[in-house]
């Protein structure tokens, strides 16, 4: 919902420590995951997603969150889906260029950032990959968790570990 | 300004040591010359010789012309088939490529086929939404955005490999620009965008309109505080400028065409003169008399639509050029002319 995203991007900060909550609690169960199955779970965990999410900040499911670079406002909902920064054609106004009626996704992103922490409000300058449409529907949540104890796997052994069964299998 | 080790035409430059292209562009730039660079209308049609007509109009006052993709999401000749049709006769060129259109696949191929048509620059674009032109009904592709089109462009280019990972025999040789508005919000962002895209392989910049020279001041003083003008992997920046037709002209670019920022000053200065044509050529002159003062500044993009004819006035007036001649068919060597430039056609007919 319009309005309940544009509060989330004014609560920036406060959606950024709750998810720094969130993130390692969710990824620390990655052993209960495996336990039921990362692909058995895909299902409800991306449907629960989607619901907190869609709420929140208008989510569209590209499976590959980035709201944590850009100031909590969801950079799917550009018209031209841009996932690195404000495009040319931003009205005088701070409006969109497309949809006149919405304020630029990217002016509320940069607003977002700057009520962040100087850590988590910085990542915004970082150049985002294109999106990898594999993954778009699925849990991004799930992603980050298979993500993590790769991380730890390769930072316990010291050494790049093959294909493993945490990889997305989308 | 004459390159000695000039090819003949439709062939390529020797690449300088650290240079990245094969183009006239960047050796004008990187040697420090306040570079012009413009644009070509692209036709509704399909003869070539409609292409060389309209190039012919900058001879000897333009570096580069951009081959527009679809500007305003209009459609016209594509940007490929207009710069394959430039090089051949020796023309630089500036090819646009937008992430409206295609999908990443047809840009990586787009782009080895324009480089090997010698097609050594590429403006990275994201391209304005498909509201704005005459197919509001087409699907809008947006696959890229300009940042990540810039990073794997240079990804094929320094690394030789498409996005895939899978390896390229031979890498386009290509000079990476983008594009960027200091005049519209969210303006404090905007320095900072322009360093991501430096950081995503932008090595030139052409701006949109500047017709406030405020801001424009303002966005260079921060650029250059970003360190972003300095050392191996600086930037050039070339700032956009165009005449106005009219006042009623004015406003409706300023209502209608995403993104142009005209201060109330402007077109009034325009609305009060006798002969607002005139006034509009001699407020972009103006302009580039006060962009040419600012530090960091490569160079302008003239961007005169319908008014091409305008722009060997306006650079010849405002002396940007500094008595350089840059190269165009027929500038060393008569018999290299432009078919379709106006000095052919005269020889024809004697």
């Amino acid at each position: 919902m319009y309005s309940v995203r544009r509060w989330a991007v004014r609560h920036a900060r406060l959606m950024e420590r709750t998810y720094n909550v969130f993130e390692p609690l969710f990824t620390r169960l990655d052993p209960l995951w495996r336990r039921l199955g990362y692909g058995r779970l895909e299902k409800p965990v991306a449907a629960v997603e989607r619901g907190l999410k869609g709420w929140l900040f208008d989510c569209r499911m590209c499976g590959q969150c980035a709201l944590s670079s850009t100031g909590m406002a969801c950079p799917m909902n550009c018209p031209k889906n841009l996932r690195n920064g404000p495009c040319g054609g931003v009205r005088a106004n701070g409006h969109c260029e497309v949809k006149p009626d919405m304020k630029c996704v990217w002016v509320e992103a940069w607003e977002g950032s700057q009520r962040m922490t100087e850590q988590g409000g910085a990542r915004i300058h970082q150049v985002q990959p294109p999106v990898d449409f594999q993954f778009q529907n699925t849990s991004s949540w799930l992603r980050v968790s298979r993500q993590k104890r790769q991380e730890r796997l390769i930072a316990r052994s010291g050494h790049t570990p093959g294909q493993s069964h945490g990889e997305p299998s989308a | 300004m004459k390159f000695d080790d000039e090819p003949i035409p439709g062939y390529s430059l020797p690449i300088l040591p650290g240079h990245y292209s094969p183009g006239r562009l960047e050796r004008v730039l990187r040697a420090g010359c306040f570079a012009v660079t413009t644009e070509i209308d692209p036709p509704d049609s399909a003869d070539p010789a409609e292409v060389l007509k309209r190039a012919a109009i900058f001879d000897g006052y333009v570096d580069a012309i951009n081959a527009t993709d679809g500007s305003g999401a209009n459609c016209h000749m594509s940007s490929v088939g207009v710069c394959s049709l430039l090089t051949r006769v020796g023309y630089a060129t500036i090819l646009q490529i937008s992430c409206r259109d295609r999908n990443r696949i047809a840009i990586q191929g787009e782009i080895l086929g324009a480089a090997a048509m010698g097609a050594c620059n590429i403006l990275c674009l994201t391209g304005d939404g498909v509201q704005a032109g005459d197919h509001p009904g087409a699907k809008p592709v947006f696959d890229l955005d300009s940042m990540s089109l810039l990073e794997i462009a240079r990804t094929m280019r320094d690394e030789s490999r498409f996005q895939s990972g899978r390896k390229l025999d031979l890498p386009p040789r290509v000079f990476l620009g983008a594009a960027e508005n200091p005049f519209v919000p969210p303006l404090d962002f905007r320095p900072h965008r322009l360093a991501k895209k430096v950081a995503a392989g932008a090595q030139f910049i052409q701006t949109q309109y500047c017709f406030d020279i405020d801001l424009l001041r303002n966005f260079m003083r921060k650029v250059s505080d970003l360190g972003l003008l300095e050392g191996p992997d600086r930037v050039f920046i070339l700032v956009g400028v165009g005449p106005l037709a009219s006042a009623r002209a004015a406003r409706w670019i300023r209502a209608n065409v995403p993104g142009v920022h005209i201060p109330d000053a402007i077109i009034e200065r325009i609305e009060g003169a006798q002969n607002q044509k005139a006034e509009g050529v001699a407020v972009c002159k103006d302009l580039i008399h006060q962009i040419r003062q600012i530090p960091g500044v490569s160079g302008v993009h003239v961007m005169a639509y319908r008014q091409e004819h305008t722009v060997a006035e306006i650079i010849e007036q405002t002396g940007v050029l500094a008595g350089r001649v840059p190269w165009y068919p027929g500038r060393d060597n008569p018999e290299e002319l432009n078919p379709e430039s106006p000095d052919a056609l005269q020889e024809e007919t004697l």
